[in-house]
């Protein structure tokens, strides 16, 4: 592994940090690819290769995870969460939403999250945090029986 | 019988370029420092746990060079997993960690939904480390 290889990864890394920072902002990829001091085709082809999904899918699904979170407080209307966490249109973002989550997000929002208040709150984040998974292992977890946290991730597995 | 941790090891790029984020702006004191074969460790220790020393290291340390690349590509990446500290003062620590060249901070102080108080920066080496308020 050369000092070069090493810096494109950590040039990578902070476009990756910048959508987690920074998700409510306006972010383009044209823009993340400047913070990785990169063309936007190499900085999309590189992202990809790295980390798995394309610089958007991980910002959509940021975003998305953080509106889960607004979500289950239940005191924002799923417009309001929309804009919150920097989507400009209702329509793609609730799209995306259920895309990933397997649900509307209004459906998300009525149901009941009680079964997430045993849990501690910094780890909640992490149990809830939609990721892009290995086709074999959606599948698997796709299965009748599976927990519906699983079949909520599955879904969002590329088709 | 009691069981205790008695060190936990950190991967950097390069030990002694970490120290200004890890003693300086931390404040850990160094306790030793060995260098072997090209690659140094150093441990440092709190003044609060001096039991449990905090060992730097490099990914290709004791290492096949695959092995090496594999935690070095993870490292820079940012996909090494999180390190958690406590600080009486979150606030002050904070401003020297975010003084120190080649930090990069990802969350400034402030309040968590779960009611922790805390920040999260990268190390120099690109760590993600999540610091609370004690």
């Amino acid at each position: 592994m050369t000092e070069a290889e090493l810096d494109e990864l950590r040039r990578l890394r902070r476009a990756r940090d910048r959508m987690d920072r920074e998700y409510a902002r306006p972010l383009d990829v044209p823009a993340l690819a400047r913070t990785a001091l990169m063309s936007t085709a190499h900085f999309s082809r590189r992202f990809r290769e790295v980390y798995g999904e394309t610089p958007y899918s991980y910002l959509m699904t940021r975003r998305v995870e953080r509106a889960a979170a607004l979500l289950r407080r239940g005191d924002m209307s799923v417009t309001e969460v929309c804009f919150e966490v920097g989507c400009t249109s209702l329509g793609s973002f609730s799209a995306r939403f259920t895309q990933i989550m397997g649900e509307p997000p209004s459906a998300y929002r009525a149901r009941d999250h009680r079964e997430l208040q045993v849990v501690p709150g910094c780890q909640v984040m992490v149990l809830t945090r939609p990721r892009k998974r290995p086709r074999a292992a959606a599948r698997a977890s796709a299965a009748p029986g599976g927990s519906s946290r699983n079949r909520e991730a599955a879904v969002g597995a590329p088709a | 019988m009691t069981v205790s941790v008695s060190a936990v090891h950190i991967l950097v790029d390069d030990p002694h370029a970490a120290l200004p984020f890890y003693r300086d702006a931390l404040g850990l004191t160094v306790r030793h420092e060995v260098s072997r074969d090209g690659f140094t460790w150093i441990s440092l220790a709190s003044e609060r746990q001096p039991e449990i020393q905090i060992v730097l290291s490099q990914p290709h340390a004791g290492r096949s060079q695959a092995d090496g690349d594999a935690l070095a590509a993870l490292l820079a990446k940012g996909e090494l997993r999180p390190l958690h500290f406590a600080c009486e003062d979150l606030d002050a620590t904070f401003e020297r960690i975010a003084a120190t060249p080649g930090v990069e901070v990802l969350q400034e102080p402030a309040e968590q939904p779960w009611g922790a108080r805390d920040a999260a920066v990268r190390d120099p080496a690109g760590n993600f480390l999540r610091i609370e308020q004690a």
